[in-house]
């Protein structure tokens, strides 16, 4: 029995069928795409037509609104599968189950980190960001929205079992995003100006990521384990 | 095709207790379930056949007793079982097809292939569709599909009459027997006559 094969086999399976349910039912990833395009739109507006202001708070505004759009659509990650029984059955694999979470987290990050990651720059242009800065916004999102998906998913493996947990992961979550927060934005806008080098907070905020990707992955397995 | 038949195995549980919050379900619960064996689990409403379910294939944790099983290998029991209970696993955004060839992927013993087993169970004309279109019996039908596309020891059912009509029983009625002569054993909860013969009744519950 090669358990190597067998576990490869399972998890790419997981991530599929993730990724075509969310190409399918139309949940998850556009929603939030839309959602972070309406934060982006509407800050401006709240605002008012002060370009210079606009820019200089324009990374803080596409890391604000790229978190709360990957809060919003957490809550299922886990729960629909525990309502049809496909926890259940993905219990009774052979694959680990910190394997299984990191399929799932794997394919919530495909379907809603990367897009936003690369619509980044684009939205960009709404908040004047300045065009030296686009790259290293998108770069930013990219290493640091992994860090919110696992992160994340410790919060909806809990809340997996609650019928109505709707925005008590959002809730149970956002505190700990907060260093992600800080070292995404820090890196985003030392590549416009001031004083620290970008690698600094990038660097860390990779670390972050990593260590978040280790961390929510075990935490999840176990709060899922627990549930009853 | 399947699988001939399965190494003798046998799943031996002494003395379970069950308690959900501060309620006592059931305790002092022992069978033994042997290759070829089937089970009738009775009880009431709400007498805890569907958790004592959920604890054999680990959902839930025991509050008491014991559960081994002998033969098959070091595979944990949960990797030993089918389970088809009232929550069927399946997506509705996905077709029956889909959402067989995930179940076989991810629990491996590849048996009949998702074609195969939906044909087994009369349904070879929906592969195409959304699981959501379907009707709860046809859903029943593609869940217990499931059984077919991986071989596994030993089958956890949870009233799995519900919902199918006459035809359909026959047919689930013709499964059992098919599994427990290669050697698979069958713990079905249920409140109605299952059709098998020297199927015993294990009653929980007062």
């Amino acid at each position: 029995m090669t358990h190597d094969r067998s576990w490869s086999r399972a998890f790419l399976a997981i991530v599929k069928r993730d990724l075509a349910l969310a190409a399918r039912a139309g949940g998850g990833g556009e929603l939030a795409l839309v959602f972070f395009l309406t934060i982006v739109v509407l800050v401006p507006f709240a605002l008012g037509p002060d370009l210079n202001l606009l820019s200089k708070i324009g990374p803080a505004i596409l890391w604000l609104g790229a978190l709360l759009s990957m809060l919003i659509g957490l809550d299922r990650l886990f729960q629909s599968d525990e309502e049809d029984g496909s926890l259940d059955l993905i219990r009774a694999s052979a694959l680990p189950l910190e394997l299984a979470v990191l399929a799932k987290g794997l394919a919530h990050w495909l379907t809603t980190g990367l897009p936003l990651a690369l619509a980044a720059p684009l939205l960009g242009l709404l908040v004047a960001l300045p065009a030296q800065a686009m790259l290293p916004v998108a770069g930013t999102l990219l290493v640091g929205t992994p860090a919110l998906t696992f992160v994340g998913a410790a919060g909806a493996a809990l809340a997996a079992g609650l019928r109505r947990g709707g925005l008590i992961v959002p809730v149970l979550v956002a505190p700990l995003t907060v260093p992600v927060l800080i070292f995404g934005v820090s890196a985003a806008n030392s590549a416009v100006g001031g004083t620290i080098p970008f690698l600094t907070p990038f660097l860390i905020l990779c670390a972050i990521s990593l260590a978040a990707i280790v961390v929510g992955t075990v935490a999840a397995a176990a709060a899922l384990r627990q549930g009853d | 095709m399947r699988q001939d038949s399965f190494p003798a195995c046998a799943l031996i549980a002494e003395n379970l207790a069950c308690r959900r919050g501060e309620r006592l379900l059931f305790d002092d619960v022992s069978f033994a379930l042997r290759s070829g064996e089937a089970i009738a689990l009775t009880g009431r409403n709400g007498a805890g056949k569907s958790s004592l379910i959920a604890m054999l294939c680990g959902g839930l944790r025991f509050a008491g007793g014991s559960l081994r099983v002998e033969g098959g290998g070091d595979a944990p029991l949960a990797e030993l079982c089918h389970l088809v209970g009232h929550r069927d696993g399946l997506k509705t955004a996905l077709t029956a097809t889909e959402n067989l060839v995930f179940a076989q992927a991810l629990l491996g013993d590849d048996a009949l292939s998702a074609q195969d087993a939906l044909a087994a169970v009369g349904l070879p004309h929906v592969a195409g569709l959304p699981v959501g279109y379907l009707s709860a019996g046809q859903r029943r039908r593609v869940a217990l599909a499931r059984l077919l596309v991986s071989a596994r020891p030993f089958w956890l059912l949870d009233e799995p009459m519900a919902a199918l009509d006459a035809a359909a029983q026959t047919m689930l009625t013709g499964l059992m027997r098919a599994h427990l002569a290669s050697g698979g054993a069958i713990l079905v909860a249920t409140h109605g006559p299952l059709g098998l013969d020297g199927a015993r009744e294990l009653r929980i519950g007062a």
